[in-house]
Protein backbone atom coordinates (compact mmCIF):
# COMPACT_ATOMS: atom_id res chain seq x y z
CA UNK A 1 0.00 0.00 0.00
CA UNK A 2 1.14 3.30 -0.74
CA UNK A 3 0.09 6.28 0.89
CA UNK A 4 1.30 10.02 -0.01
CA UNK A 5 3.73 11.89 2.30
CA UNK A 6 0.88 13.59 4.11
CA UNK A 7 -1.23 10.99 5.61
CA UNK A 8 -1.30 9.56 8.96
CA UNK A 9 -0.62 5.87 6.93
CA UNK A 10 3.00 7.44 5.73
CA UNK A 11 4.51 8.28 8.98
CA UNK A 12 2.71 6.72 11.96
CA UNK A 13 1.74 3.25 10.02
CA UNK A 14 0.05 1.95 13.56
CA UNK A 15 -0.27 4.21 16.17
CA UNK A 16 -1.31 1.54 18.94
CA UNK A 17 2.00 -0.49 17.82
CA UNK A 18 4.04 2.52 18.30
CA UNK A 19 2.90 3.24 21.55
CA UNK A 20 3.32 -0.66 22.65
CA UNK A 21 6.66 -0.18 21.75
CA UNK A 22 7.63 2.83 23.62
CA UNK A 23 6.00 1.13 26.33
CA UNK A 24 8.20 -1.84 25.88
CA UNK A 25 11.34 0.15 26.18
CA UNK A 26 10.32 1.53 29.20
CA UNK A 27 9.45 -1.98 30.73
CA UNK A 28 13.23 -2.86 29.31
CA UNK A 29 15.57 -0.46 30.77
CA UNK A 30 12.71 -0.41 33.65
CA UNK A 31 13.37 3.33 34.23
CA UNK A 32 10.49 5.81 33.74
CA UNK A 33 12.06 9.17 33.08
CA UNK A 34 11.31 11.92 29.95
CA UNK A 35 15.13 10.83 28.29
CA UNK A 36 13.64 7.07 28.02
CA UNK A 37 10.03 8.03 27.05
CA UNK A 38 11.51 10.17 24.05
CA UNK A 39 13.76 7.22 23.08
CA UNK A 40 11.20 4.89 23.01
CA UNK A 41 8.31 7.24 21.23
CA UNK A 42 10.82 7.85 19.24
CA UNK A 43 12.29 4.30 18.66
CA UNK A 44 7.96 3.40 18.28
CA UNK A 45 7.75 5.73 15.34
CA UNK A 46 10.72 4.45 13.72
CA UNK A 47 10.40 0.78 13.52
CA UNK A 48 7.37 0.64 12.15
CA UNK A 49 8.56 3.30 9.67
CA UNK A 50 11.00 1.13 8.34
CA UNK A 51 9.95 -2.41 8.94
CA UNK A 52 5.95 -1.66 7.65
CA UNK A 53 6.51 -2.89 3.89
CA UNK A 54 6.86 -6.39 5.18
CA UNK A 55 3.77 -6.35 7.40
CA UNK A 56 0.66 -8.87 6.43
CA UNK A 57 -2.72 -6.61 6.58
CA UNK A 58 -3.66 -5.24 9.89
CA UNK A 59 -6.16 -7.55 12.13
CA UNK A 60 -8.91 -5.41 13.32
CA UNK A 61 -9.33 -5.76 17.23
CA UNK A 62 -13.19 -4.69 17.57
CA UNK A 63 -13.92 -5.23 21.10
CA UNK A 64 -11.23 -4.92 23.97
CA UNK A 65 -13.54 -6.58 26.50
CA UNK A 66 -14.01 -10.16 25.74
CA UNK A 67 -10.24 -10.18 24.59
CA UNK A 68 -9.85 -9.20 28.46
CA UNK A 69 -12.01 -12.58 29.51
CA UNK A 70 -10.11 -14.39 26.93
CA UNK A 71 -7.28 -14.05 28.32
CA UNK A 72 -8.27 -14.61 31.77
CA UNK A 73 -9.78 -17.93 31.20
CA UNK A 74 -6.47 -18.89 28.72
CA UNK A 75 -4.57 -18.05 32.42
CA UNK A 76 -6.64 -20.26 34.07
CA UNK A 77 -7.07 -22.95 31.39
CA UNK A 78 -2.85 -23.02 31.31
CA UNK A 79 -2.69 -23.68 35.12
CA UNK A 80 -5.37 -26.28 34.81
CA UNK A 81 -3.76 -28.01 31.44
CA UNK A 82 -0.18 -28.01 32.94
CA UNK A 83 -1.87 -30.03 36.40
CA UNK A 84 -3.65 -31.98 34.00
CA UNK A 85 -0.71 -33.16 31.64
CA UNK A 86 1.48 -33.32 35.08
CA UNK A 87 -0.75 -36.42 36.15
CA UNK A 88 -0.53 -38.04 32.73
CA UNK A 89 2.75 -37.98 32.73
CA UNK A 90 3.59 -39.28 36.05
CA UNK A 91 0.97 -42.40 35.33
CA UNK A 92 2.48 -45.31 33.19
CA UNK A 93 2.87 -44.79 29.65
CA UNK A 94 0.45 -47.46 29.04
CA UNK A 95 -2.51 -45.68 30.38
CA UNK A 96 -2.04 -43.26 28.10
CA UNK A 97 -4.14 -42.95 24.68
CA UNK A 98 -2.71 -40.80 22.29
CA UNK A 99 -4.45 -39.47 19.12
CA UNK A 100 -4.53 -37.41 16.34
CA UNK A 101 -7.64 -35.06 15.15
CA UNK A 102 -8.51 -32.88 12.22
CA UNK A 103 -9.85 -29.66 14.08
CA UNK A 104 -11.88 -27.50 10.44
CA UNK A 105 -11.28 -24.03 11.60
CA UNK A 106 -14.36 -21.48 10.75
CA UNK A 107 -12.15 -18.43 11.56
CA UNK A 108 -10.54 -17.20 8.30
CA UNK A 109 -8.03 -14.32 9.40
CA UNK A 110 -4.44 -15.18 10.07
CA UNK A 111 -4.22 -13.65 12.91
CA UNK A 112 -6.87 -14.77 14.75
CA UNK A 113 -5.84 -18.51 13.13
CA UNK A 114 -2.52 -18.14 15.12
CA UNK A 115 -3.74 -17.45 17.79
CA UNK A 116 -6.18 -20.28 17.67
CA UNK A 117 -3.32 -22.81 17.05
CA UNK A 118 -0.82 -21.32 20.02
CA UNK A 119 -3.94 -21.33 22.80
CA UNK A 120 -4.30 -25.23 21.74
CA UNK A 121 -0.80 -25.72 22.07
CA UNK A 122 -1.24 -24.21 25.59
CA UNK A 123 -4.22 -25.83 27.03
CA UNK A 124 -4.96 -29.07 27.99
CA UNK A 125 -3.23 -32.35 26.52
CA UNK A 126 -3.29 -30.77 22.91
CA UNK A 127 -0.34 -29.41 20.57
CA UNK A 128 -1.45 -27.88 16.95
CA UNK A 129 1.04 -29.40 14.61
CA UNK A 130 0.01 -28.78 10.80
CA UNK A 131 -2.04 -25.65 9.48
CA UNK A 132 -3.63 -26.93 5.95
CA UNK A 133 -4.40 -23.40 4.56
CA UNK A 134 -6.46 -25.06 1.42
CA UNK A 135 -9.02 -27.32 3.22
CA UNK A 136 -8.86 -24.54 6.56
CA UNK A 137 -8.31 -26.97 9.08
CA UNK A 138 -5.62 -27.69 12.17
CA UNK A 139 -3.99 -31.15 12.80
CA UNK A 140 -3.97 -31.41 16.74
CA UNK A 141 -2.27 -34.06 18.79
CA UNK A 142 -3.70 -34.89 21.87
CA UNK A 143 -1.98 -36.31 24.48
CA UNK A 144 -4.84 -38.59 25.52
CA UNK A 145 -8.03 -38.70 23.41
CA UNK A 146 -11.26 -40.46 24.52
CA UNK A 147 -13.90 -38.87 22.18
CA UNK A 148 -12.73 -36.19 19.11
CA UNK A 149 -16.24 -34.70 18.61
CA UNK A 150 -16.18 -33.92 22.57
CA UNK A 151 -12.41 -32.09 22.06
CA UNK A 152 -13.41 -30.75 18.80
CA UNK A 153 -16.70 -29.28 19.91
CA UNK A 154 -14.71 -28.16 23.39
CA UNK A 155 -12.13 -26.21 21.40
CA UNK A 156 -15.16 -24.22 19.62
CA UNK A 157 -17.06 -23.52 22.36
CA UNK A 158 -14.37 -22.68 24.59
CA UNK A 159 -11.58 -20.85 22.26
CA UNK A 160 -12.97 -20.02 18.30
CA UNK A 161 -16.41 -18.58 19.27
CA UNK A 162 -14.81 -15.84 21.73
CA UNK A 163 -12.09 -15.27 19.33
CA UNK A 164 -14.69 -14.88 16.46
CA UNK A 165 -16.44 -12.32 18.81
CA UNK A 166 -13.81 -10.31 19.45
CA UNK A 167 -12.14 -10.34 15.77
CA UNK A 168 -15.69 -9.56 13.64
CA UNK B 1 13.23 -19.27 54.29
CA UNK B 2 13.92 -18.55 50.33
CA UNK B 3 17.87 -18.96 51.54
CA UNK B 4 16.39 -22.37 52.26
CA UNK B 5 14.01 -22.61 49.67
CA UNK B 6 16.49 -21.19 46.51
CA UNK B 7 19.04 -24.40 46.81
CA UNK B 8 16.56 -27.11 46.45
CA UNK B 9 14.85 -25.22 43.51
CA UNK B 10 18.35 -24.67 42.04
CA UNK B 11 18.64 -29.14 42.28
CA UNK B 12 15.09 -29.22 41.33
CA UNK B 13 16.14 -27.71 37.80
CA UNK B 14 19.54 -29.50 37.93
CA UNK B 15 17.74 -32.52 37.94
CA UNK B 16 15.56 -31.55 35.24
CA UNK B 17 18.58 -30.45 33.05
CA UNK B 18 20.23 -33.88 33.43
CA UNK B 19 16.84 -35.57 31.81
CA UNK B 20 17.20 -33.23 29.07
CA UNK B 21 20.52 -34.21 28.27
CA UNK B 22 19.25 -37.69 28.87
CA UNK B 23 17.13 -37.40 26.05
CA UNK B 24 19.77 -34.97 24.13
CA UNK B 25 21.86 -38.05 24.13
CA UNK B 26 19.60 -41.13 23.56
CA UNK B 27 17.31 -39.36 21.23
CA UNK B 28 16.29 -41.70 18.64
CA UNK B 29 15.60 -38.90 15.73
CA UNK B 30 17.17 -35.23 15.59
CA UNK B 31 13.79 -33.56 15.95
CA UNK B 32 14.08 -35.36 19.82
CA UNK B 33 17.44 -33.74 20.06
CA UNK B 34 16.28 -30.19 19.45
CA UNK B 35 12.91 -30.62 21.52
CA UNK B 36 15.84 -31.22 24.23
CA UNK B 37 17.94 -28.31 23.39
CA UNK B 38 15.07 -26.37 23.81
CA UNK B 39 13.69 -27.43 27.14
CA UNK B 40 17.27 -27.54 28.05
CA UNK B 41 17.39 -23.50 27.29
CA UNK B 42 14.21 -23.42 29.01
CA UNK B 43 15.46 -25.07 32.36
CA UNK B 44 18.81 -22.68 32.26
CA UNK B 45 16.73 -19.46 32.48
CA UNK B 46 15.09 -20.66 35.00
CA UNK B 47 18.82 -21.36 36.68
CA UNK B 48 19.99 -17.99 36.16
CA UNK B 49 17.19 -16.56 37.12
CA UNK B 50 17.59 -18.69 40.78
CA UNK B 51 21.48 -17.92 40.91
CA UNK B 52 20.15 -14.09 40.43
CA UNK B 53 18.14 -14.40 43.15
CA UNK B 54 21.05 -16.30 45.08
CA UNK B 55 23.43 -13.31 44.63
CA UNK B 56 21.32 -10.87 45.26
CA UNK B 57 22.35 -8.93 41.98
CA UNK B 58 19.24 -8.16 40.08
CA UNK B 59 21.42 -8.06 36.71
CA UNK B 60 21.11 -11.52 35.07
CA UNK B 61 17.69 -11.34 33.59
CA UNK B 62 19.02 -9.25 30.23
CA UNK B 63 21.10 -12.62 30.16
CA UNK B 64 17.35 -14.50 30.84
CA UNK B 65 15.86 -12.76 28.23
CA UNK B 66 19.08 -12.95 25.89
CA UNK B 67 19.26 -16.77 26.26
CA UNK B 68 15.35 -17.10 25.52
CA UNK B 69 15.47 -15.49 22.68
CA UNK B 70 18.43 -17.38 21.29
CA UNK B 71 16.82 -20.46 22.15
CA UNK B 72 13.35 -20.04 20.30
CA UNK B 73 15.47 -18.22 17.31
CA UNK B 74 17.94 -21.96 16.93
CA UNK B 75 14.86 -24.32 17.57
CA UNK B 76 12.61 -22.68 14.73
CA UNK B 77 16.06 -22.38 12.26
CA UNK B 78 16.75 -26.12 12.83
CA UNK B 79 12.93 -27.14 12.46
CA UNK B 80 12.60 -24.95 9.35
CA UNK B 81 16.04 -26.27 8.31
CA UNK B 82 14.12 -29.59 8.67
CA UNK B 83 11.06 -28.87 6.45
CA UNK B 84 12.78 -27.41 3.82
CA UNK B 85 16.32 -28.40 4.07
CA UNK B 86 17.28 -24.50 3.90
CA UNK B 87 17.78 -22.30 6.65
CA UNK B 88 17.00 -19.05 4.33
CA UNK B 89 14.25 -19.42 1.54
CA UNK C 1 22.37 -13.79 49.56
CA UNK C 2 22.67 -10.73 51.08
CA UNK C 3 20.31 -10.03 54.28
CA UNK C 4 16.34 -9.77 53.89
CA UNK C 5 14.00 -8.46 55.96
CA UNK C 6 11.04 -8.89 54.57
CA UNK C 7 7.40 -10.11 56.71
CA UNK C 8 6.86 -13.69 56.73
CA UNK C 9 4.03 -14.03 54.50
CA UNK C 10 5.78 -12.44 51.58
CA UNK C 11 8.22 -14.57 51.59
CA UNK C 12 5.67 -17.54 51.91
CA UNK C 13 4.28 -16.53 48.82
CA UNK C 14 7.56 -16.13 47.16
CA UNK C 15 8.84 -19.37 48.27
CA UNK C 16 5.56 -21.10 46.55
CA UNK C 17 6.05 -19.52 43.56
CA UNK C 18 9.59 -21.08 43.08
CA UNK C 19 8.88 -24.28 44.40
CA UNK C 20 5.71 -25.02 42.66
CA UNK C 21 7.56 -23.60 39.47
CA UNK C 22 10.84 -25.83 39.85
CA UNK C 23 8.57 -29.04 40.51
CA UNK C 24 6.32 -28.47 37.64
CA UNK C 25 9.44 -27.94 35.49
CA UNK C 26 10.98 -31.49 36.63
CA UNK C 27 7.57 -33.10 35.91
CA UNK C 28 8.11 -31.39 32.55
CA UNK C 29 11.40 -32.78 31.79
CA UNK C 30 10.67 -35.84 33.15
CA UNK C 31 8.07 -36.66 30.84
CA UNK C 32 10.63 -35.36 28.26
CA UNK C 33 12.41 -38.32 29.26
CA UNK C 34 10.51 -40.98 29.78
CA UNK C 35 7.57 -40.30 27.14
CA UNK C 36 7.12 -43.35 24.45
CA UNK C 37 7.41 -41.45 21.04
CA UNK C 38 7.67 -37.78 19.75
CA UNK C 39 4.39 -36.20 19.64
CA UNK C 40 3.62 -37.86 23.34
CA UNK C 41 7.29 -35.57 24.34
CA UNK C 42 6.08 -32.56 22.98
CA UNK C 43 3.50 -32.05 25.39
CA UNK C 44 5.97 -31.85 28.36
CA UNK C 45 7.86 -29.24 27.75
CA UNK C 46 5.36 -27.15 25.69
CA UNK C 47 3.44 -27.18 28.50
CA UNK C 48 5.20 -27.64 32.40
CA UNK C 49 8.29 -26.12 31.47
CA UNK C 50 6.95 -23.15 30.24
CA UNK C 51 4.88 -22.90 33.27
CA UNK C 52 7.83 -23.94 35.72
CA UNK C 53 9.56 -21.15 34.54
CA UNK C 54 6.98 -19.15 34.12
CA UNK C 55 6.27 -18.98 37.72
CA UNK C 56 10.20 -19.00 38.95
CA UNK C 57 10.25 -15.93 37.17
CA UNK C 58 7.03 -14.48 38.82
CA UNK C 59 9.04 -15.68 41.95
CA UNK C 60 11.78 -13.61 41.31
CA UNK C 61 9.76 -10.67 40.17
CA UNK C 62 7.92 -10.37 43.26
CA UNK C 63 11.40 -10.92 45.12
CA UNK C 64 13.11 -7.91 43.79
CA UNK C 65 9.88 -5.92 43.57
CA UNK C 66 9.58 -6.13 47.39
CA UNK C 67 13.54 -6.02 48.30
CA UNK C 68 14.46 -3.33 46.07
CA UNK C 69 12.29 -0.06 45.93
CA UNK C 70 9.65 0.11 42.46
CA UNK C 71 8.84 -2.50 40.90
CA UNK C 72 11.03 -4.89 38.12
CA UNK C 73 9.16 -5.51 35.16
CA UNK C 74 11.57 -7.20 33.09
CA UNK C 75 11.08 -10.34 34.45
CA UNK C 76 7.15 -10.29 33.38
CA UNK C 77 8.55 -9.45 29.89
CA UNK C 78 10.83 -13.02 29.79
CA UNK C 79 7.79 -14.72 31.55
CA UNK C 80 5.55 -13.29 28.46
CA UNK C 81 8.17 -14.18 25.76
CA UNK C 82 8.21 -17.46 26.80
CA UNK C 83 4.68 -17.85 26.81
CA UNK C 84 4.06 -16.70 23.44
CA UNK C 85 7.00 -18.12 21.86
CA UNK C 86 6.46 -22.14 23.51
CA UNK C 87 3.45 -22.62 21.30
CA UNK C 88 5.51 -21.44 18.15
CA UNK C 89 8.28 -23.26 18.42
CA UNK C 90 6.53 -26.82 19.26
CA UNK C 91 4.35 -25.96 15.84
CA UNK C 92 7.44 -25.92 14.27
CA UNK C 93 9.02 -28.79 16.05
CA UNK C 94 5.86 -31.20 15.41
CA UNK C 95 5.65 -29.55 11.46
CA UNK C 96 9.23 -31.13 11.17
CA UNK C 97 8.53 -34.57 12.69
CA UNK C 98 5.60 -35.18 10.45
CA UNK C 99 7.42 -33.87 7.67
CA UNK C 100 10.50 -37.03 8.73
CA UNK C 101 7.62 -38.80 8.85
CA UNK C 102 7.88 -40.44 12.60
CA UNK C 103 6.07 -43.44 14.24
CA UNK C 104 3.64 -42.79 16.68
CA UNK C 105 3.59 -44.61 19.60
CA UNK C 106 1.58 -48.41 18.99
CA UNK C 107 -2.36 -47.55 19.65
CA UNK C 108 -2.05 -43.67 18.47
CA UNK C 109 -5.08 -42.72 16.82
CA UNK C 110 -5.13 -41.54 13.72
CA UNK C 111 -1.80 -41.15 12.85
CA UNK C 112 -1.99 -39.06 9.49
CA UNK C 113 -0.77 -40.69 6.32
CA UNK C 114 1.68 -38.09 5.17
Amino acid sequence: MISSFRTRQFWLPRPLFSLFLALLWLAMVNDVSVAHALLGLGLGVAIPFTTHAFWPEEAKIKRPLPLLRYLLVLLVDILRSNLVVALRILRPARYLQPGFFVYPLTLDDDFAITILASTISLTPGTVSLHYDAEANTLLVHALHLEDEEEAIATIRERYEQPLEEIFR
Amino acid sequence: MIAVVIPIAMTLFAVAALLNLYRLAIGPDIVDRILALDTLMINSIALIVLADIWMGLGILFELALLIALMGFVSTVAMSKYLLRGDVIE
Amino acid sequence: MTSIDMPWYLQFIIVAFLLFGALVALIGSWGLAKLPDFYTRLHGPTKASTLGVGCTLIGSLLYFSLQQEGISVQEALVTIFLFATAPVSAHMMGKAALRRRLKGVPGTRNMPER
